[in-house]
């Protein structure tokens, strides 16, 4: 994937081209011919791949633009008869959207920052320190990233309304600060780096939490990048647990607020879709941003 | 990067990193970093077993905010799950003990084992599909070709989203009346009376192919990692040889590839064990419970109908079915650990 984002179009020098290259050697008058009808082909169907996976996510950036009778009048068509932006005016009046918006933000923004200290801190200790039980902790580590955490799901709900603290951004946040994930993908980053300079800085007299701070985590950079797109993302989009710790719109993101209207405002197609418009808008520009290390993320956790 | 460390420990230290070294008791701690140069003459002439100390403490300072939120928010529910399965919780009373009640209500009750059966068709159909697809789309996207990097994103786009927010628009395409999907459907024949998703026979498939939409991108760049891990000249050889690009994919591709689909396929499985989103937003588990999987149904047991303990019973079977699957990939791991 890495060099896909640099060098879509520059076949003959890529390592994988050795197919086209052969086919030209094998038949050298035709070879340019086929060569060029093959490139055509794939790339028309690349074309017509990516407008089908695409066609979800197309069809409703045209319906959010188009007047409500467009949307419902048959038969349906995926180009607009006619356009409007009247759904993104709206929408801030008709459905408590800035609130979903903010909170959403504040769930996904904060979990992201306060896990991506607490998973590193734990990362940290797991890869650069030694210490009696430490791969006691790591395989503990291990068995709570196969938990499905649906399991978790009654009786934290359960203790968290105990607590009082069911819709609340503490009571969402509070069992999101930590994740085994996380632990794990840092633990796997933190153990290629090079032992000097903490060396160095353990000689100086540098506390351990200095090193941690100063010397490992500037190096860590891109995998903290990475792991906090993830965060990010991952509850950002997250629907079921939201659902769960919310009670009303004061507390509810995105995609639970959205459902939950899916349901209630079957008439406003139009304002509905423009709020999933919006909701998905910076994730993907995000994602687009830091495509390549998150890609590689990805690629790179599937084969540790 | 250890200057501003080691040359000005006072003043560029910030207030946590303060915190974090007074909290370990660190009054010498504090004085040998003031004092690095000299420090750095005696402190390895210090004994070992202080240095151990020292690290061993530091370590579960640092572990202990993490092992403590998980502790409480993972483990604690965990097993006051496998307790509330054994009683009558309902949120609104105590607890009183019912010993194996749930259990037995559930192999009677025709919904749970109609929700069981639902979720195994689902990874039954699911896994495979999405594990053809994405090596697929990884062996037309290993190759060289215009736009590749344009179809690569436009694959892994639907990973990103939400696929709660995301649902909408696809319950919108497959509506009876207003859908874009199911007209197009079925100007080339394929139709259905009720729409899609009211359809007791569609809406199934409906769903199972939106949760592969979903996750194809992400099993689709497992594949290419695995593809760019393959020698280029076992290739070039078998060409050499005359091999057809048929029995190149047979017998050198495939074969290399079974880290990577075994992989996938153990995280496909597990993944569609536990679908939720697409099914709660596009058909609430209906019609006529058609969709309901085992996690809607814990939903909807707890937090619907308030029985918690009959809902915690049910969130163990799903326990016992992802944690056979999950052993057999952390069984995978180790045994790659050993080899890389």
């Amino acid at each position: 994937m890495t060099q896909t984002a640099r060098t879509p179009r520059t076949p003959p020098r890529s390592p994988d081209s050795r197919k086209s290259k052969g086919a030209a050697k094998a038949r050298p008058s035709r070879g340019i011919d086929l060569a060029l009808v093959w490139r055509v082909t794939t790339a028309l169907a690349a074309v017509v791949i990516a407008l089908a996976v695409l066609l979800p996510l197309i069809w409703m950036v045209l319906a959010s633009l188009r007047p409500e009778q467009d949307i419902v009048s048959a038969p349906p068509t995926l180009w607009p008869r006619s356009f409007t932006l009247e759904h993104y005016a709206d929408i801030w009046q008709e459905l408590p959207f800035a609130t979903l918006y903010r909170n959403t933000i504040v769930f996904a923004g904060t979990v992201t920052v306060v896990s991506l200290l607490f998973d590193s801190m734990a990362a940290y200790a797991l890869a650069r320190l030694r210490f009696r039980g430490r791969e006691a902790v790591f395989v503990i580590v291990l068995i709570m990233l196969m938990l499905p955490f649906q399991i978790t799901l009654v009786p934290l709900y359960d203790l968290l309304n105990n607590l009082g603290l069911v819709n609340s951004f503490t009571g969402m946040i509070v069992p999101r600060a930590t994740n085994a994930f996380g632990i794990f993908f840092l633990r796997q980053f933190f153990l290629s780096l090079p032992k000097d300079l903490e060396e160095a800085a353990r000689v100086d007299g540098a506390s351990e939490w200095r090193i941690y701070w100063r010397v490992v985590l500037p190096l860590a950079r891109p995998a903290l990048l990475t792991l906090g797109l993830f965060h990010f993302q991952f509850n950002w989009n997250d629907l079921l647990w939201p659902l769960i710790m919310t009670s009303d719109t004061s507390r509810a993101t995105l995609p639970a607020g959205l459902s939950l209207f899916m349901g209630q405002h079957v008439t406003q197609y139009g304002l509905l879709l423009a709020g999933a418009v919006l909701s998905l808008l910076p994730v993907i520009v995000l994602f687009l941003l830091i495509q390549r290390s998150f890609v590689q993320g990805i690629a790179t956790t599937g084969l540790k | 990067m250890t200057t501003p460390a080691t040359a000005q420990p006072g003043a560029a230290e910030p207030g946590a990193a303060r915190r974090g070294a007074t909290q370990r008791g660190g009054a010498t701690q504090r004085g040998g970093a003031a004092t690095a140069r000299t420090a750095g003459a005696w402190r390895p002439l210090r004994s070992r077993r202080t240095q151990r100390g020292r690290q061993t403490r530091a370590a579960w300072l640092f572990l202990a905010p993490s092992l403590t939120a998980l502790a409480v928010f993972v483990v604690w529910p965990m097993f006051q799950a496998a307790y509330l399965s054994f009683t009558d919780y309902n949120l609104m009373q105590a607890a009183s003990w019912v010993g194996l009640e749930n259990y037995r209500r559930l192999l009677d009750d025709p919904e749970a084992w109609n929700a069981l059966e639902n979720t195994l068709v689902y990874a039954a159909v699911s896994t495979p599909v999405s594990v053809v697809l994405a090596l697929a789309l990884a062996l037309f996207l290993n190759r060289s070709m215009a736009l590749r990097g344009f179809l690569r994103t436009a694959v892994f786009l639907p990973f990103v989203v939400s696929l709660g927010v995301v649902s909408i628009a696809w319950a919108f395409l497959l509506d009876a009346d207003i859908g874009l999907l199911a007209h197009w459907l079925s100007g080339v024949g394929v139709t259905t009376q009720q729409g899609w998703l009211e359809d007791p026979s569609y809406a199934m498939p409906a769903v199972i192919a939106v949760g592969v939409w979903k996750n194809l991108g992400f099993y689709m760049v497992m594949y290419l990692a695995g593809l760019q891990g393959i020698p280029p000249e076992l290739h070039d050889a078998a060409r050499v040889d005359g091999a057809s690009a048929w029995q190149r994919l047979r017998r050198v591709t495939w074969p290399l590839l079974a880290n990577q689909t075994m992989l996938i396929t153990i995280m496909a499985a597990i993944g569609t064990l536990q679908a939720f989103d697409q099914i709660y937003v596009m058909t609430h588990g209906g019609p006529f419970f058609q969709t309901e999987t085992l996690v809607v149904f814990t939903y909807r047991m707890g937090f619907e109908r308030n029985e918690f303990g009959y809902a915690a019973a049910v969130s163990w079977v799903l326990l016992v079915l992802v944690f056979a699957l999950s052993m057999l990939q952390f069984g995978y791991f180790r045994r790659r650990a050993v080899t890389l």
